[in-house]
C-alpha cells in the first residue's frame, strides 16, 4: 500500500468531528434556502409516518369516514385486533427466524469473501467480482421460475425440502445480499492497513486466526452495516416471499396482505400491523446508522 | 502452520536461502505444503462458500431462465421443463412484434418503465443530494432531522406501500382531503390508484422511498471531503455558494457515478412498490416492466414468452449500463486532464 492511500485512510479514520466550511457564518441565503428546503423534506417524510402512527390509533369510524388529522379518540384497540384478525405472530416469528438467519449467514460468508478478495492474488479475482456484482442487474422475475423449479427438483431428488420451507428462504435470502456485502466489505476491509493482518501472520496467527483476531474486530462498523443492509432486504422481501413459502412458514410481506382481503378494510389495524412490523427494523436502523454511514465511508463510496 | 510452530522454524531459516534450492523434505516439505495452500488455494476456500451459493441461487437459475426462453413453456410442462418442445426465438418474435397484442402492451409498458424511471431516479437524487449538503455543517436538530430523513428508507417496502396506499385512497385518503377539502384544488376527490393519476402517485411513493438512500450515500461521501480544501477556498475569499459549485459537487463526481447506475437499476427493476400500491393488475398507466412479466408469466401461465421478456430486459439493462459506464469514465478522464 503506496503511503498516499495510508494517509487517505488516515484522513477518513478522524473526520468524524463536524466539518466547519468557513470561519465566517454561512450568508441569509444558504441559511434561508436550508430552513425552507429542509422543512419541506421534513413534512413530505413526516406524514406518511404520522398517518401511520395517528391512525393506528383511531377508531374504526375515523378511517372508514373521511380523513380526520386529529383522531376523534384514542383506542389501543386495533393493537389487540391485529394478532386475531390474521395470525400476525407466526407471520413475526417466519420473518424473524428467516431474517436472523439469513443475515448471520450471509455476513460469515461476506466476511470469508471479501477477506480473499481483499487480501490475495488469485486467478480468477476480477472474474468472480465481476459475475457476483453483475447478478444485481438481473431482475428478480427473470430466476423466480428456475429458482422454484430447482428446488422443487432438489426435494425429489435427495428429499431435502427447499420448496415451502424457511431452508430455502433462508438460502434465497442470504445470497441475495452477497454481492453488495462482499463489495461493501472489500472496500472496508482494503482501508484497513495491510500491516496490521501482516503483523498477526509474524506474530504467528494462521492467516483465518490474523482474520478473526485482527481483521474483523478492526471492521466491526463495516460489518455491522453489511448486518443492517441484509437484514432489511431479507425483512422486507416480497416477490420471492410470495412464491416460495406456504401457510407455515409465510413471511410478514406476504402476510400483512391478510388485512386487505376481508371485505372491510380495517385501515387502523392495517396501520397497527404496519406499525409493529416496521419497530424492529427502524429501530435497529436507527441506532445503527452512525455505523453505516462509517462503513459506507470508508468502503463504498472511495 | 500452527501459533507454536511458525516462530521457533522462522528464525534459523529466514537468514540463509537454503529452501530454495534442494527440493524441500519431511517437516519442511509439509511447511512448504502448507505454505504453497496458504498462497494458492486458501483464496479458494474462502470464496468457497459463497461461490456455491451464488451458482445455486443466482448462476444457475438465471441460465436456466435464458434456456427456458426458447421453449414453449406453460403449466402442463412445469413439473417436467426439459420435455417442454423447443422454439426457437419463437418467444422473442412474439415478445418484439410490435403489432401484436403481447409486443404492443411491452412497449407501452417498456415506456412507462422508462419515463418512471428517469423521473424517480432524477428526483431522488437531487432532493438526496440537496439535502445533504445542505447537512454538511453541523446545526441543532441535525440528528433528529437525519433520522427523520431516513425512517422511510429503514421502513420495510409493504408496511410503507400500504400507508401510502391508505393515503392515497379516493374515499377517505389525507391526498384527496388536502388537496380537495382543504385547499380546494381539485373540484371533486380524483381516484389516485386507478386511471392516469396512478402514474403521479408511483412516482412519489417511489421518491419518498428511494431519496434517502442517494441522501445516504452522499452524506457518507461528503465526509471523505478533505476540510483543508474548504478552509483554502475560504481564505482565498470563496462564498458558500462558489465552495459548493467548486468543491463539493466535483468531489461527487465518482459516488455518483455509481449512485446513479444503482438508482437507475433498483427502480427500473422495481417490483415491490407498484405491486404493493395497485396489487396484480396495475393500471395501465403504471404498468411497470417487472409487473407486466409477473403478470405475463402467471397470469396467463405461459413462462417461455414471460422468460424471453425477461431477457430482453437484461440485454437492455446490460446495453445501457455498459454504454453508461463508457460515457461516465470518458468524462472523468477529461476532467482529470
Amino acid at each position: 500500500m503506496s503511503s498516499a492511500t495510508e494517509g487517505a485512510t488516515e484522513a477518513r479514520r478522524r473526520t468524524p468531528a463536524p466539518v466547519r466550511r468557513s470561519p465566517n457564518a454561512p450568508p441569509p441565503s444558504f441559511l434561508w434556502t436550508r430552513r425552507i428546503l429542509l422543512t419541506l423534506l421534513a413534512v413530505f417524510s413526516a406524514v406518511p409516518i404520522y398517518v401511520m402512527i395517528s391512525s393506528s390509533l383511531k377508531p374504526l369510524q375515523d378511517v372508514t369516514g373521511k380523513f380526520q388529522w386529529i383522531p376523534s379518540g384514542l383506542t389501543i384497540r386495533p393493537y389487540i385486533d391485529i394478532w386475531q384478525t390474521v395470525p400476525l405472530a407466526k407471520y413475526f416469528m417466519n420473518s424473524l427466524i428467516v431474517s436472523l438467519a439469513a443475515t448471520a449467514c450471509s455476513v460469515v460468508v461476506a466476511v470469508f469473501a471479501a477477506y480473499a478478495v481483499s487480501r490475495y492474488r488469485f486467478r480468477g479475482k476480477r472474474f468472480f467480482t465481476v459475475t457476483v456484482l453483475s447478478t444485481q442487474m438481473f431482475p428478480g422475475i427473470l430466476f423466480l421460475l428456475p429458482l422454484f423449479i430447482l428446488f422443487i427438483n432438489i426435494g425429489n431428488a435427495t428429499g431435502i425440502a427447499l420448496y415451502g420451507s424457511r431452508g430455502g428462504l433462508i438460502l434465497t435470502y442470504m445470497t441475495f445480499t452477497l454481492p453488495f456485502s462482499i463489495w461493501m466489505l472489500v472496500g472496508y476491509l482494503d482501508s484497513i492497513p495491510r500491516d496490521l493482518d501482516e503483523a498477526a501472520l509474524v506474530d504467528g496467527c494462521g492467516a483465518i486466526g490474523a482474520l478473526f483476531r485482527v481483521v474483523v474486530p478492526a471492521a466491526v462498523p463495516g460489518i455491522v452495516a453489511v448486518a443492517v443492509y441484509s437484514f432489511m432486504t431479507a425483512w422486507g422481501e416480497i416477490l420471492f416471499a410470495s412464491m416460495m413459502t406456504n401457510d407455515v412458514t409465510r413471511t410478514l410481506s406476504i402476510g400483512l396482505q391478510g388485512y386487505a382481503t376481508q371485505t372491510q378494510v380495517y385501515w387502523n389495524q392495517v396501520m397497527a400491523a404496519s406499525l409493529v412490523v416496521s419497530v424492529p427494523v427502524v429501530a435497529g436502523f436507527l441506532l445503527l446508522q452512525r455505523y453505516l454511514v462509517a462503513g459506507l465511508t470508508a468502503g463504498a463510496v472511495k | 502452520m500452527t501459533a507454536t510452530e511458525t516462530p521457533s522454524s522462522a528464525a534459523p531459516s529466514a537468514p540463509g536461502g537454503g529452501e530454495r534450492g534442494r527440493p524441500p523434505t519431511g517437516r519442511r516439505f509439509r511447511r512448504f505444503l502448507s505454505a504453497r495452500i496458504r498462497r494458492g488455494g486458501l483464496p479458494y476456500l474462502l470464496l468457497l462458500p459463497a461461490l456455491v451459493l451464488e451458482l445455486l441461487i443466482h448462476v444457475v437459475p438465471i441460465a436456466t431462465g435464458v434456456v427456458m426462453s426458447f421453449r414453449e413453456l406453460t403449466d402442463e410442462y412445469l413439473r417436467h421443463w426439459g420435455d417442454a418442445p423447443w422454439r426457437g426465438l419463437d418467444n422473442f418474435r412474439v415478445a418484439v412484434d410490435f403489432d401484436g397484442p403481447v409486443g404492443a402492451a411491452l412497449l407501452k409498458s417498456f415506456g412507462v418503465t422508462c419515463a418512471f424511471t428517469i423521473l424517480a431516479v432524477g428526483l431522488a437524487w437531487v432532493l438526496g443530494a440537496g439535502a445533504s449538503i445542505l447537512m454538511q455543517d453541523a446545526f441543532r436538530g441535525r440528528g433528529v432531522l437525519r433520522a427523520l430523513f431516513l425512517t422511510p428508507y429503514a421502513l420495510p417496502v409493504y408496511a410503507a406501500v400500504i400507508t401510502w396506499s391508505f393515503m392515497l385512497q379516493r374515499d377517505n385518503g389525507l391526498v384527496n382531503h388536502v388537496l380537495h377539502e382543504q385547499l380546494g384544488i381539485t373540484d371533486e376527490p380524483s381516484f389516485w390508484l386507478i386511471g392516469g393519476n396512478s402514474f403521479t402517485s408511483l412516482v412519489v411513493v417511489s421518491v419518498w422511498r428511494t431519496w434517502p438512500f442517494a441522501f445516504l450515500i452522499i452524506t457518507a461521501a461528503l465526509q471523505n471531503i478533505p476540510r483543508d480544501l474548504y478552509e483554502a477556498a475560504a481564505i482565498d475569499g470563496a462564498g458558500i455558494w462558489q465552495q459548493i459549485r467548486k468543491i463539493t459537487l466535483p468531489s461527487l463526481r465518482s459516488v455518483n457515478q455509481v449512485l446513479l447506475l444503482v438508482l437507475f437499476l433498483w427502480t427500473f427493476n422495481d417490483f415491490n412498490v407498484p405491486f404493493m400500491l395497485f396489487g396484480k393488475a396495475a393500471p395501465e398507466a403504471a404498468n411497470l416492466i417487472s409487473l407486466h412479466i409477473y403478470k405475463s408469466s402467471f397470469i396467463t401461465w405461459n413462462f417461455g414468452t414471460g422468460t424471453a421478456m425477461s431477457v430482453l430486459l437484461v440485454l437492455f439493462l446490460l446495453m445501457v449500463t455498459a454504454a453508461y459506464l463508457l460515457a461516465t469514465s470518458r468524462n472523468k478522464r477529461g476532467a482529470d486532464v
